[in-house]
């Protein structure tokens, strides 16, 4: 008996393709819509995730802010420096902080090889445990040492966008560039890891801060310290003990920044999830719109077949095998469109969209055919039961 | 289910009052009638002598108002809608004057349905839509669309349909009023097989020479019955009025 029903609703729909195929369409479009702008949101916040492992996910960045206030209450400025450094590297007062890096940033640095230049986007000088707080890795060359920091060496390490554009096609480890006049060796050059969601991390230029003090920055005033808490969950802690820390050691009571990078990037990345959403209802809506037109074929099928039913009921149908054939009929429409916008969608979402490269979420798969047999079974229901309920000989009268 | 000495239908003193827009139509006014297994009985009247009526009643597709309506001894008023669908699928072949084929399936498809909602299995009722295409000569145009056919084959698809159930009823509303002469002698001679081999017919028809093909005739006027007369006999007659079947006696 099931796949007679199958067989007769199968034989309807066929009797009218053109409208079969338009309600089938109508949910197509809606399930595909479903299973692609999902897919556009969990792609652009996969990106956003990936941006933050880059950054490193637990890493820190302490700064000074201009105008503090000290325990007194009175305005002060207050600087960063070397003392500063070696207080967060205590691992008893700040058991959450595993390294700690100086950073001293030359301003409008221009370098120079030969005929080509470049101006880098950040020019760091700090120490070695720079690159792991910040998941940097070396591509050629190598990093430069504690050793050359303590040597004062003229060395640099340089982003792949900086080597292209001084060195085309190469590293350029091992030549000598000029910093504002002064020549520095290249020693490695880092992997491109793109992208921190503001700017690039790839155009910068790193070489040991003593470096950096005696030819470009001078001494005394860091811009900022580079903290790497022991793990991504005591990224809070070591905040709150880098905080008291510096600002016990400074006397103050505010003014020292304690900015985590990858916050700043959960928040776009939250603010992507309300867009996700708005995405899905979008999506649900026309899923609904889709139904409706199904409810709409229905009743239409239902009043133009009001004569057949009345012909089924008049040989022996009854009601439950009425309600069966426009129910089977509803639902095999909802399921082909529900099939062919899950194969539309996730072909679709092969493609990259408004800059985002799609990742189609299993369970929207899942969803997405629930909610088209779903939508079949809530919007057929109606006329099935208005087909089952007519009265045989009213529906054999219906002209 | 079926008990031998029970009449075929029994109705007694049946009204059937409806409403359309403001006006009560009083289509049936108290009409009796016994049929008993076997017989061939023709229906005439004018148009609105309430034939129609009086078959669908017989047909379990309408109730009376009012009276008693006994169905192989059954009370149908007792029955539910699923129950009264059951019945006429299993005891009633009714044969409609528009033919009422399901467009668009089969002449083979048209001829199962009932037999699908008997619930038999795909194999027994092809075998068995196949004989009763063949009993009424249309074997050979198994799968042909209804809308592919004559007026005289969709006609006798129809009745393949009223009988492929081997019901004990068959009831038929004009059966041969959309036909040619040539169709209407085709569809008389199957009723006559089919009265043969000892099936009840009751037909409606509003031509003379068609009635006198039954045993039986039954003259409606006005919503009760006016004449009731044995034709197997060649002579009338029962007065008007008569509640008392011929032959009951």
């Amino acid at each position: 008996m099931a796949i007679e029903t199958l067989r007769t609703a199968w034989t309807g729909l066929m009797s009218h393709r053109l409208r079969t195929a338009l309600t089938v369409l109508g949910i197509m479009i809606g399930i595909a819509s479903v299973i692609v702008l999902i897919a556009v949101g969990k792609g652009s916040s996969d990106a956003v995730q990936e941006s933050i492992d880059a950054l490193g996910s637990s890493t820190l960045t302490v700064s000074a802010s201009p105008s503090a206030t000290t325990t007194t209450g009175a305005t002060t400025s207050v600087t960063l420096e070397e003392a500063d450094v070696e207080a967060l590297e205590d691992a008893e007062r700040a058991p959450a902080i595993k390294s700690v890096a100086p950073v001293l940033n030359a301003s409008s640095t221009e370098i120079v090889d030969g005929s080509s230049e470049a101006e880098p986007g950040e020019f760091v000088g700090t120490t070695p445990a720079y690159r792991e707080a910040h998941n940097y890795t070396v591509q050629s060359g190598q990093w430069f040492t504690d050793a050359q920091v303590s040597e004062r060496a003229r060395v640099v390490v340089i982003g792949p966008e900086v080597a292209e554009e001084l060195f085309p096609g190469e590293s350029g480890v091992g030549k000598t560039i000029q910093v504002n006049g002064t020549n520095f060796q290249v020693v490695g050059m880092t992997k491109a890891k793109g992208s921190s969601g503001t700017s690039s991390q790839d155009d910068n230029v790193f070489a040991p801060i003593t470096a950096v003090e005696d030819t470009l920055a001078g001494y005394g005033e860091l811009s900022s310290i580079s903290v790497e808490a022991v793990s991504p969950d005591a990224v809070e802690e070591a905040e709150a003990q880098a905080n008291s820390i510096l600002e016990s050691r400074h006397e103050l009571s505010e003014g020292i920044n304690v900015i985590n990078q990858s916050s700043i990037l959960e928040a776009s990345n939250s603010s992507e999830s309300v867009f996700t959403t708005l995405l899905t209802w979008v999506a649900a809506i026309s899923l609904v719109v889709g139904g409706i037109g199904v409810m709409n074929i229905m009743l239409v099928s239902v009043t133009e077949r009001t004569r057949e039913i009345g012909i089924r009921k008049a040989i022996g149908a009854r009601r439950s095998d009425i309600l069966a054939q426009f129910l089977t009929e509803a639902l095999l429409v909802s399921a082909i469109g529900g099939a062919l916008g899950i194969a539309v969608g996730v072909i679709g979402s092969q493609f990259e969209i408004a800059g985002v490269q799609p990742a189609v979420a299993g369970y929207s798969v899942v969803l997405a055919a629930a909610a088209s047999l779903g939508s079949g079974l809530f919007f057929g229901t109606y006329p099935a039961m208005r087909a089952a309920r007519l009265r045989p000989i009213e529906a054999l009268r219906f002209e | 289910m079926t008990r031998r000495d029970q009449p075929v239908i029994r109705i007694e003193n049946v009204v059937r009052t409806y409403v359309m827009g403001q006006t009560r139509v009083r289509a049936l006014r108290g009409v009796s009638l016994l049929i008993e297994r076997g017989e061939y009985v023709a229906i005439m009247g004018p148009s609105g002598s309430g034939k129609s009526t009086l078959m669908n009643t017989l047909g379990c597709l309408d109730a009376p108002s009012s009276g008693r309506f006994l169905l192989d001894g059954v009370d149908v008023r007792s029955l539910d809608e699923d129950d009264l669908s059951d019945l006429r699928n299993r005891k009633i072949g009714f044969v409609f004057q528009g033919f009422n084929l399901v467009p668009k399936i089969s002449a083979l498809t048209n001829v199962e349905l009932p037999l699908i909602y008997a619930g038999l299995s795909r194999g027994a009722r092809r075998h068995r839509a196949t004989r009763a295409l063949q009993a009424v000569g249309m074997g050979e145009r198994l799968d042909h669309g209804s809308n592919e056919l004559s007026g005289g084959q969709q006609q006798r698809v129809a009745i393949a349909r009223a009988i492929v159930t081997n019901p004990a009823l068959i009831l038929a509303d004009e059966p041969t009023g959309n036909l040619d002469s040539r169709s209407t002698a085709d569809v008389l001679k199957i009723f006559e097989d089919l009265n043969g081999s000892g099936r009840t017919v009751v037909m409606i028809t509003h031509e003379d020479d068609v009635a006198e093909h039954a045993d039986r005739l039954v003259r409606l006027g006005d919503g009760r019955i006016v004449s009731d007369v044995s034709l197997e006999l060649g002579q009338a007659t029962e007065e008007v009025g008569a509640r008392r079947p011929v032959g009951s006696a």
